[in-house]
């Protein structure tokens, strides 16, 4: 990765308050999605990937959140050095999100068509661009025809209850497209969703990423999609990431004891199928233990991890948090 | 991420935390005063009231159309009656009648809304469509209309009023019972073998109690509003025993100079109406109850 | 075209619900002790004259018949003839009805224009001064006798400051317009009589504010926890996240989805509405049904006040199928499915 990527994130810290007390939430999370590639980062829920995101875009509650420390950049610039209105117009502009659950993120009672040229209405405002009616139209036509959706037109004049889950969640990455976005962010893409389905919409957003030369930010929890779409992996525990790498080399050379854990997790058709878990749970964020917080539920932990381990290279374009790493 | 809540900390009994809860709501700690202090006054009345004899058949027309003083501290009204007096007495009437009607009302209603909640089928249209009948009468007009053919008195429109009323609770009762139908814990009473009794009034009705006391306070309050427009209109207990909306009604005659002769009474039936709509609503917000209205 | 069946379905309701109205109502009036011609006519009216009245009425006959004739009648709009004056008793109400209609159409309306900015207020500032105060006032509103509100409106407003008429619809000295609705409001600007009015106007105001006072406070806290809810929602955030301005999404995107819960809510209050409008026409002297309604009671004219429930009953289930159709107009999901789910 030579030129700047297009997003970067370094060492951002975030606390929450809650009834007097304070959670660090994010210890130190760096990651980059550089454009025309599809990131994932995944990590069990309660792990801090919401929070990230949400940093990212903007949308994070602060109070009760709070960022500490760390940078967000965009496409050059430091996005939480920015005024909330020049925050404000990248959003839904430059980058954007596809939710996670189509049934609760379209309003109900509006037809999703004037969701849609609502959200183009604004943006195009905020742009800077006029476009009439018409021209509105048109334009949702056709990102409606980039996501596969057939006979667009009757899919605008619907209401979100006529449409089957598969098609809503297509709405949604309609409406993330509209502005013609250089990063999409999907949260948790297709999990309210049936398998068949679900696949059908990772596929369609591995094509995007190709056809609209997008950089697609990718959060789960499910290490079963990330191995089918993603080019490259995050691995993210108790508020930091723990393992960086290509998708390829995290399945088949997982350094960090976590990723270890968690690739072993997915059940396997074939071979040992015993159904494994990882005992333990998240550590309490309000008091984490000192140095890296997976050491509590660590199998392979030693005294040394009492201090927060340094990232050290595995491989190119792999590395992994964790004092054991490295050895033989 | 975990979050600390104060009730997980505390280590009291359910019982303590919600005495806890309903004391830090001024709502509910002003509602219940004023309901407190409104029903002593109403039982202690004959030991309260300044001028007890002044409920009965007494006139002194010397003392007519007094404004409020510190031998009279409500006035007296057109006949030299301490109206202080006439509205403690004048409480019972409303207390006593509001509770008959209520204590119809609430059990019958509880009663059809929890059959036609959990056996469903034609208990349940039956009883629905019922309801919906009685709830398109307005209280009033039916007891209005019920006193045509019996004597006008206060029962008898009570008694109509009643006969309405049970449907709000039939309908409360009857989405509460529908929803928990299918939860485990009466399934597991089935598996067990309980019978459709105990189902009903040991399983079900426990979790209808909160939202039963939240309507049933708050009822109290209208209830005696109906009341006294019932006797406002004339229909209410026949002179001279005291009853609030007759006063407000004798006493209009007068406005607006003599403005405490009808307005005080006024005041009285909205301090108590808004005692239990505070205590009504204090509840709600204690037990976290959102389908009560 | 699901709307159209969502339509209908409501009618049938609405049907059912007048159909078993008429039973209940009939049954009261025939079941109930006391012997109608009796009553009607007093204790000391000869027993001829009793029979001679219960002949013409019909109230000799076995009551399956006679609820069949009542029925027959109510399905041609007939409801019986009046003890008293002898006339239908539709020609009494119908001049009455119109009164009150408009009456309770003022009151709705204000309802809902002060009660809804009202809540969307309160939930805007929750749990802040101006929450609280719009708290304080539904209560207020709520508990308040309405007839005391009445006196002391009129005592107010009328005696004390001379600002508003206190009963009536009209002053005795306007012109008065041939009858074209029946509601004065609309009568006046019909014939372009500013002045008549401006005078309806007034004498509407108080009445009007009377009876909605309990009405507006409801209003104004179900909006407001409509509000609250709709906000929680995820539609909202993703709203946010898309870069949609505030206003929009508050007026536009939470607003339509809140606005279903107030008009139900409306639907179930009718009831008790148009109960209190009883009392407030009578403070008022405002010549609506309630009057009629009331003396026809204290005169136990029983034909009438059986028409007087009767009018109320389908007055009730028309308003609410009314509000019914609105909601599905707002809602699709009620369109589609027939519930908010």
């Amino acid at each position: 990765m030579s030129a700047e990527p297009l997003l970067s994130v370094r060492s951002l810290r975030v606390d929450f308050s809650t009834y007097g007390r304070v959670s660090h939430v994010l210890s130190d999370v760096s990651l980059e999605v550089p454009a025309r590639r599809h990131v994932a980062l995944v990590g069990e829920s309660g792990c801090g990937k919401s929070v990230t995101m949400k940093a990212i875009m903007g949308i994070l509650a602060q109070p009760p959140a709070r960022i500490v420390a760390g940078e967000i950049r965009f496409d050059g610039r430091d996005l939480l050095r920015l005024k909330a209105r020049e925050r404000e117009a990248l959003r839904g502009t430059a980058m954007s999100m596809v939710f996670q659950d189509p049934m609760s993120s379209l309003n109900p009672v509006f037809t999703v068509g004037d969701q849609m040229e609502t959200i183009l209405k604004y943006t195009d405002r905020r742009l800077g661009r006029a476009r009439n009616r018409r021209r509105r139209r048109d334009r949702l036509r056709e990102v409606l025809t980039q996501v596969r959706m057939p006979d667009p037109d009757r899919i605008a004049k619907s209401y979100p209850i006529m449409l089957s889950g598969g098609m809503r969640q297509r709405v949604l990455i309609a409406m993330a497209l509209l502005s013609e976005p250089r990063l999409l962010i999907a949260d948790e893409p297709g999990t309210a969703l049936d398998v068949t389905t679900q696949a059908q919409i990772l596929k369609l957003l591995r094509d995007l990423v190709e056809e609209r030369h997008l950089a697609l930010l990718m959060i789960t929890h499910n290490l079963g999609v990330v191995r089918e779409s993603a080019d490259f992996v995050y691995v993210m525990y108790a508020g930091a990431v723990v393992e960086r790498g290509p998708a390829a080399e995290i399945f088949a050379r997982a350094r960090h004891p976590y990723t270890r854990a968690l690739v072993d997790c997915v059940p396997k058709l074939s071979g040992d199928t015993t159904f494994k878990g990882i005992d333990g749970s998240l550590p309490d964020y309000g008091a984490p233990p000192p140095g890296c917080r997976f050491a509590p539920r660590c199998p392979i932990a030693i005294s040394a991890c009492n201090k927060a381990p340094d990232e050290r290279r595995v491989g190119p374009e792999h590395s992994a948090a964790c004092w054991r790493v490295g050895e033989n | 991420m975990t979050e600390l809540t104060a009730e997980a900390l505390a280590p009291a009994s359910l019982a303590y935390q919600n005495w806890h809860r309903f004391s830090r709501n001024p709502t509910a700690v002003i509602g219940a005063t004023i309901v407190v202090v409104v029903v002593l006054a109403a039982i202690f009345a004959p030991f309260i009231a300044p001028h007890p004899d002044h409920v009965g058949s007494f006139v002194n027309f010397r003392a007519r159309h007094q404004p409020p003083s510190p031998q009279y501290w409500f006035g007296t009204d057109d006949v030299g009656r301490d109206i202080f007096s006439r509205v403690l007495f004048g409480y019972r009437v409303s207390l006593v009648l509001a509770a008959v009607v209520l204590a119809i009302a609430v059990p019958l209603g509880a009663a059809l809304g929890l059959v036609a909640g959990y056996f469903g089928g034609w208990a349940e249209v039956i009883i629905m469509r019922l309801t919906d009948i009685a709830l398109a009468i307005p209280p009033l007009v039916m007891a209005l209309a019920v006193t045509a053919v019996l004597t006008p008195s206060l029962m008898h429109a009570m008694f109509a009023i009643a006969a309405l009323w049970w449907t709000w609770h039939t309908r409360l009762i009857f989405s509460i019972t529908r929803t928990l139908r299918g939860q485990e814990f009466v399934e597991a009473a089935q598996i067990l073998g309980a019978g459709r009794f105990h189902i009903l009034f040991r399983e079900l009705l426990p979790n209808c109690a909160s939202a039963i006391l939240v309507k049933t306070s708050l009822d109290f309050g209208f209830v005696i509003l109906i009341g006294a427009a019932l006797s406002y209109l004339g229909l209410g207990v026949q002179p001279p025993t005291p009853d609030l909306g007759t006063m407000v009604a004798s006493g209009a005659d007068f406005l607006p100079d003599r403005w405490w002769e009808s307005l005080l009474p006024g005041a009285a039936i909205l301090f108590v109406a808004l005692g239990f709509n505070l205590l009504g609503d204090g509840l709600r917000d204690l037990y976290d109850v959102e389908s009560v209205r | 075209m699901e709307f159209l069946y969502f339509l209908i379905r409501r009618l049938m309701w609405s049907l059912l619900v007048l159909l078993g109205l008429s039973i209940v109502i009939f049954g009261i009036a025939r079941v109930m002790p006391g012997d109608p011609a009796r009553l009607a006519l007093g204790p000391r009216a000869s027993q001829e004259q009793v029979d001679d009245l219960k002949a013409k009425m019909g109230l000799d006959r076995p009551l399956v018949e006679q609820y069949q004739h009542f029925l027959v009648g109510l399905a041609h709009g007939d409801l019986g003839l009046s003890f008293l004056t002898k006339r239908p008793v539709n020609d009494d109400i119908a001049e009455t009805f119109a009164a009150t209609f408009e009456l309770v159409l003022a009151t709705i309306t204000i309802a809902f224009v002060v009660g809804v900015p009202l809540g969307v207020v309160a939930a805007a500032n929750k749990d802040g001064f101006l929450d609280n105060l719009v708290r304080f006032g539904a209560i207020l509103g709520a508990v308040t006798p309405s007839f005391l509100l009445a006196l002391l409106l009129q005592v107010l407003a009328g005696y004390d400051l001379h600002v508003l008429p206190t009963t009536g619809r009209l002053s005795p000295d306007s012109p008065v317009h041939p009858n074209i609705t029946g509601l004065l409001t609309i009568d006046t600007l019909l014939k372009g009589d500013l002045a008549g009015f401006g005078d309806t106007l007034k004498h509407l105001l108080l009445p009007s504010l009377a009876l909605s006072a309990a009405t507006v406070g409801q209003i104004a806290r179900i909006t407001r926890s409509s509000m609250i809810d709709v906000a929680k929602q995820d539609y909202i955030e993703a709203g946010r996240a898309f870069g949609v301005p505030d206003r929009v999404r508050v007026f536009k995107y939470m607003l339509r989805p809140a606005f279903v819960p107030p008009l139900t809510i409306l639907g179930l209050e009718f009831a008790s509405l148009l109960g209190n409008a009883f009392v407030v026409e009578l403070v008022f002297a405002w010549p609506g049904m309630a009057s009629y309604g009331v003396r026809s009671i204290l005169q136990k004219d029983l034909n009438a006040v059986m028409g007087v429930v009767m009018i109320s009953g389908l007055f009730f289930v028309l308003a609410n199928l009314a509000i019914d159709v609105l909601v599905g107009f707002v809602d699709p999901r009620v369109r589609i499915r027939g519930s908010q789910a």
